[in-house]
Parts: structure tokens; sequence; C-alpha cells
């Protein structure tokens, strides 16, 4: 079979079971557009700003753990990209990036829209092709989903100069079924020894407890987690991007830890004697200061990279590999070893949980005048029966999320972890909604974030999507406000969005539908008013009361003993 | 402490930037780098000189090890091995210095590669060290250009890093 450039591009990605493609034309996609016109398997969503394509495409994985595709033109669009692109390489999240590029004969003359994409985007993703011959076509997009999927997952970015997608140059096609490569062999078994060390250091563990992340996610081994958690009647605590990882209504689970944890998750890890960290890389919104990490602990870290073992935190027992093969091989050690005796109860470390558990350290007044964001949160779990798929820009907002909506399955919550890019939110929950068209897609924004790609509105009522916008409006960058409060003397520099549009006609204009939320009394009714319009996009802009804080919380450099409680005075 | 790691790639464009992209991106030390050609024309050797704690060099094995383009590589520090250097520096020659010039270039075992009227251009090659205790010997005012090849090395015995 013989087929153009551009032709070939659009095989393999057929080959790839790929369905959707997220992008924006310009003038050295052109081929590949022309390609894409004359097919009907793969279906392309035509974005507002290259931005919204990777955030997009970013959510479609999040959500269903298949790689995300994007194809934007050289230049600017690749540069628009590249927010994206670090956001996705940040939190592991497979993505496959075609940026066009200026003809061969012309890269490195500075021509119309060129960009050295290859160089701009090198220290952001997993591997970053440019393709220099037509035959080579195939055989790259083979390395570069192989690449994007295996081991730790992350962006790969194919650079695709104008010349090799020409319609004129045909070539056979043939796509490689295998593929083999001596510089990348991501390892996946771990080690046996290691394995059973770890074992036995859990099983003598007096005061132990889980730290999981977004591994497990990423590996779909919450069923291997959840097993072994109960099986060992462990204490487990989570990342942000750990979320879902094992189920938030269960009794084991001790809440988000970190800056923004919870007293009882942070408590235990401080005064944990075995840490088993899963999935998970010591992120400094986890560890606080190392120096006062876990003081008394010894930790287990699994994890398929070997960079995140003991890249910020010493570990005792490493274990590279595969957090599901690993937790399983656990499981399968363990079952050997109880037949012969079983683990002793740990009742007083579970007495101390239960007395941290008791100090409620989410509590927050419910008798203001305004409605406070917390129960907002609470409002939309109840109304979507705690089964939503929820999606978060970055802020106040992101955090009550973490933790007020309970997530008890993995790939429900879509987030900037590790990059913080506001403007994720939006087109995150497009590409979710694509990808789980039968399921209900929510965004958790506030009124900064979503300024960040609101162009994406246009998106959504072109393909019909009928997402719900929980707007947590308090006329600040919160987060920012709250720091400012906190470690500027409440010197609110450039924090306050004066001018802000009316969201509610705003959202009308893009021929959605708007809601206000003004105060406590109209909440629920207005959420259910919201959910019940299934086939619409609707925004419920919640005027919450402004000055809200996020507790508890760690100070950088502080240890995880340190929180800020709620003040008692904002509690009654 | 000192690190030469000694890095198998694949000889492909933009191998070399990824390799530096990486130092610099995450504040490693880098103190000289060398990439060339093997045998094999579809792989580079690299030779790459660092410096820093136990913990800084597991990382920076660890972080290249992850380039997709890293074959293999190897802490020549960690064995016995040989490290050469290669140095081409020009000097002023003039009147008594000429010869005065040649002697110490023969007590270190260079080679006078070039002469002109005023200046003599030396090859020489061995240690990092020894490279350094002839620049240091040599007087200040008669260096004009100094050109070093950074260190290459290679582990003694009869095991290497191939694939």
């Amino acid at each position: 079979m013989e087929l153009n450039g551009g032709e070939i591009i659009v095989e393999c990605l057929k080959k790839e079971g790929v369905e959707h493609v997220f992008g924006y034309p310009g003038g050295a996609v052109l081929h590949i557009y022309d390609a894409i016109f004359n097919q009907d398997d793969i279906k392309h969503i035509l974005v507002r700003h290259e931005q919204g394509a990777t955030h997009a495409a970013d959510g479609y994985a999040r959500t269903t753990g298949k790689p995300g595709v994007v194809l934007v033109t050289s230049g600017p669009g690749a540069t628009n990209a590249v927010t994206g692109i670090a956001t996705a390489y940040m939190d592991s999240i497979p993505m496959i990036v075609i940026t066009g590029q200026v003809p061969s004969p012309v890269i490195g003359s500075d021509a119309f829209q060129e960009v050295d994409t290859v160089g701009i985007t090198r220290p952001c993703v997993k591997h970053n092709f440019l393709v220099k011959d037509v035959n080579d076509l195939a055989e790259t997009f083979k390395k570069a989903f192989y690449i994007a999927t295996t081991g730790r997952p992350g962006p790969v970015v194919i650079d695709v100069p104008k010349d090799i997608t020409a319609p004129w140059v045909k070539v056979p096609f043939k796509y490689p079924t295998k593929i083999k490569m001596r510089s990348y062999n991501p390892t996946t078994k771990g080690h046996v020894g290691q394995i059973k060390r770890a074992v036995k250091m859990m099983l003598a563990a007096k005061r132990p407890v889980f730290y999981t992340g977004g591994g497990v996610v990423l590996d779909n081994a919450a069923s291997e987690l959840t097993k072994l958690v109960q099986r060992l009647d462990f204490p487990i605590t989570q990342t942000l991007m750990g979320l879902g990882g094992y189920p938030a209504t269960e009794k084991h689970f001790l809440g988000m830890l970190g800056m923004h944890g919870t007293y009882e998750a942070n408590m235990a890890m401080h005064g944990a004697d075995v840490l088993i960290a899963v999935g998970a890389r010591f992120d400094d919104r986890i560890t606080g200061n190392v120096e006062r990490f876990c003081p008394d602990a010894k930790i287990i870290h699994i994890d398929i990279d070997p960079s995140s073992i003991s890249k910020n935190v010493r570990v005792d027992i490493p274990i590279v590999g595969s957090v599901k093969s690993v937790l399983q091989s656990m499981n399968d050690v363990l079952a050997e070893i109880e037949v012969k005796n079983k683990p002793e109860p740990l009742d007083e470390w579970w007495a101390d949980i239960e007395r941290w558990r008791a100090r409620e350290c989410l509590k927050y007044s419910k008798k203001g005048k305004m409605v406070m964001p917390q129960a907002a949160i609470e409002s939309l779990y109840k109304v979507t029966n705690g089964e939503a798929i929820v999606c978060s820009d970055v802020g106040q907002h992101q955090m009550f999320v973490a933790q007020f909506y309970k997530f008890d399955r993995p790939n429900r919550w879509a987030n900037s972890g590790g990059l913080g890019t506001m403007g994720f939110g939006l087109p995150a929950a497009m590409g979710a909604q694509i990808a789980n068209p039968d399921d209900e897609v929510v965004l958790v924004t506030g009124d900064a974030s979503i300024q960040m790609c609101i162009q994406e509105l246009s998106t959504c009522l072109q393909y019909n999507l009928p997402l719900k916008i929980v707007l947590l409006n308090n006329g600040y960058m919160g987060m920012v406000r709250q720091w400012q409060e906190f470690f500027y003397e409440k010197r609110y520099s450039e924090s306050i969005v004066e001018a802000q549009p009316d969201f509610v006609k705003l959202v009308e204009s893009y021929g959605h539908v708007g809601m206000t939320v003004n105060s406590p009394a109209e909440l629920d009714k207005t959420m259910e008013k919201a959910f019940a319009m299934k086939d619409r996009l609707v925004l419920i802009n919640v005027l919450i009361d402004p000055e809200s804080n996020v507790y508890p919380m760690i100070e950088a450099g502080k240890g995880h003993n340190e929180m800020y409680m709620p003040p008692e005075s904002e509690l009654v | 402490m000192r690190h030469i790691i000694s890095i198998l790639m694949e000889n492909e464009a933009g191998a070399l930037s990824r390799v530096a992209g990486l130092f610099s991106a995450r504040g490693y030390n880098i103190e000289s780098l060398t990439v060339s050609p093997t045998e094999d024309p579809t792989l580079s050797r690299m030779t790459l000189v660092t410096w820093g704690n136990e913990e800084i060099i597991e990382q920076i094995t660890k972080q290249l090890n992850k380039l997709i383009e890293v074959v293999k590589l190897n802490d020549l520090s960690d064995g016995k091995h040989i490290e050469r250097e290669m140095m081409m520096i020009k000097l002023k020659a003039v009147g008594d210095q000429r010869e005065e010039v040649k002697r110490l270039v023969d007590i270190f075992r260079g080679k006078i590669i070039d002469v002109s009227e005023s200046s003599y251009v030396v090859e020489m090659t061995g240690a990092t060290s020894k490279l350094d205790a002839f620049v240091e010997t040599v007087a200040k005012e008669l260096i004009v250009e100094v050109v070093r090849t950074g260190p290459s090395a290679i582990a003694r015995g009869v095991s290497g890093l191939r694939l």
C-alpha cells in the first residue's frame, strides 16, 4: 500500500486505536488535515487555542488511561501547546503531540512560523522526534506510542516538517507490529527478594501507613492496592494525584496528605514507623521539610521510575517495578505467610488515628450569610452521588475538591497536580466528556482560573458537551490571597480580580446556560436544577465567602506535625 | 567528589543537547564533556566529568539512564580506570626562552608540533592533573592560548562498556 505522509499519520493513529484527535490547523499541517478530511474513523475535535488541545487530550488520557493525541501547527501552534505538554509531563500523562514544522529545506532559516519545537519541548517531554524522512514516519509513531505509554508514562512530541507530508510523495506503508529499542527497556517486575523483605518489614510494623500517588491510578492498580490495604488493616493516605486509587469512603482512608492534607493523615505520617510509598514521588507539597519528614519511619518505596527513588528522601527498601505487578506480588507473598501466622492487630495505632480523626480538621462554619466553598463541594457530591468525573483548575477550589469530593474509583479526577496550571480545567473537562460521553463530567473552577482558557466554551457548544461548571467565585485569586493573608500581612498585591465579566451572560453568549447562587439557601436547589439539564452545559456561578481559607495548612518548610488548623472563631 | 561517567548513546542529532540540557535543567555540575562516534557508527561515546556527593551522582546516573537515547553508562570512578586528556598549548618562544620552554616540554614528555619565529605549539597528553601541572609551571606571560579536549577514560582490564 502506497501512501503519502499525511495518510500515513492517519493510518498510524488508526492502528494505535486512536478515536479522537484534539487540534487546530495551520500552514505546516495542512497536508495532514487534508488526510483527516478524507476519512471518517478518527474524529478531530477543533479547539479554540492549542493550549486547550493539549489539556483536552490530557483530560481524555487521565479519565481513560489511553494516550491523548494532539495535532497542531508549527511556530505559535507548537509554543501554545507547550504549557499543556509540560502539565502532562509533570503528572506523567501519556500523550502524543504531533506538531507541524516548516519544510525541511528551510529549517534554520527563520522561516514563517518556524520555531525549534524539538529544542523548546525537550525539557518537558519524555522524548521527542524530528521526522526527517517520510519512510521513517510509521516507525517513529510506533516508537512514540510505545515510549508514551510504557514505563513511567509521559508526553512525546513528533515534529513533522511539511515536505514529509506532501501529497505527491507516496511511499509503501507498513505499520510495525512490534518495536524493540536497545536504549529503552522499562523494568516491570519488581525484585522478588526486595518484595519479600518489604513484606516482612510491613508485618513487623506497629505504626504503618500507606502513602500512595498517581502511579496507582496510572498503572490501574487500584484493586491490588485495595486488597493489600484491607488484608493488612493498615491506614492509607493519598496524594492529590493518587485520589481515587483507594475508595475514599472506606474506613482505612485518612484523606489526602501534605500541605492541605488532613490532620489525621499528616499526623499518621509523622508518627509512622513504616511508610509504604506506592507510585508517589515525595514532592515538596507532600514532604514539607524533608529533614522533619517521617522522623521515625523506615521507608519502602515502589516506583516504576528508578530516578524517583531516593531523589528527595532516602528510602530503606527501594522496589523498582510496575506498581500493579509489585502490589500483586506482595498480595501473593502475604497469602503464603498468613497461612502460618496472622499479623498482629494494630489496635493502639488505630486508637491514635481515631483520636486525630476526632479533631474533625475539615470542619467549617455553616452559619454565615455567604456560601462556604466547602459547602458547595459537599452539595456537588450529593447531587452527583459521588459518581461524577470531576476536573478542576488550580487553587483553593482544587484543594476543596480534593478534601470534600470522595473519589471511590480511579480515573474520575483530573487536575494539574505537578505543574499547577491554571486554565487546565475547562479543556480537560472537555476531553473527559468526549472520552466518557455517558458520564456526568463536572468542572470545579475559580473566577481567575476559568478565564485562562475560557474560549473553549465555544468548543463545548460545537460538540454538545453537557459539562456542569461549578464556579467558586470569590473575586480573588483565592490561594494567592490566602498566602498573602498568612505571610504578607494581608497585603493583597494584585490578587483581586477587578472588572469581572458577568459569568452568566458570558456563558449564555456562548450558547450555554448560566445560573447564580447568592446564598446558602439557594445552593442545593440550584445545583439540582442545573444537573437536571442533562443535555446542556450549565455554569453555576456560586458567590462564595470571599475570604475563606483552605485548612489545614502546612507552611512550606515545616513538618507534618506543624499544621495550621482552622481558628476556633471561624468555626462558630 | 569528582566522577567520570562514560556513556554509550544513540548517534543521533540532538542526543548531545539532551545530556547538556539535563545537566543545566537539574543544576548538576559539568566540568567537561567529550563526544565522538565509536567503531559502530550508530553509537556515540561520551565521557563526562562531574562532581557531587553520593546522592547527586546517583541521581545523575539515574537521570542519564532515563534519557531514551542513552543505551548504557558506567561510572568509571567506581573502579580502576585510565584517564587521558590531550592539550595543545601555544607559547611565546623568543631568545633564551626557546631553549627553556623546549626543556620543560621534554620533561613533561610533550611534543612541539608547530614552530614559528616567536612561538611553539606544544602537544601534550596525560591525566588532567599532569596537564594542569604543565600549565602552572610555564610562565603565565608565555601562554598565548590553551586548547584542551577534556578527559576521556577507559576501565582497566578486559571488561568494557559495550552492547
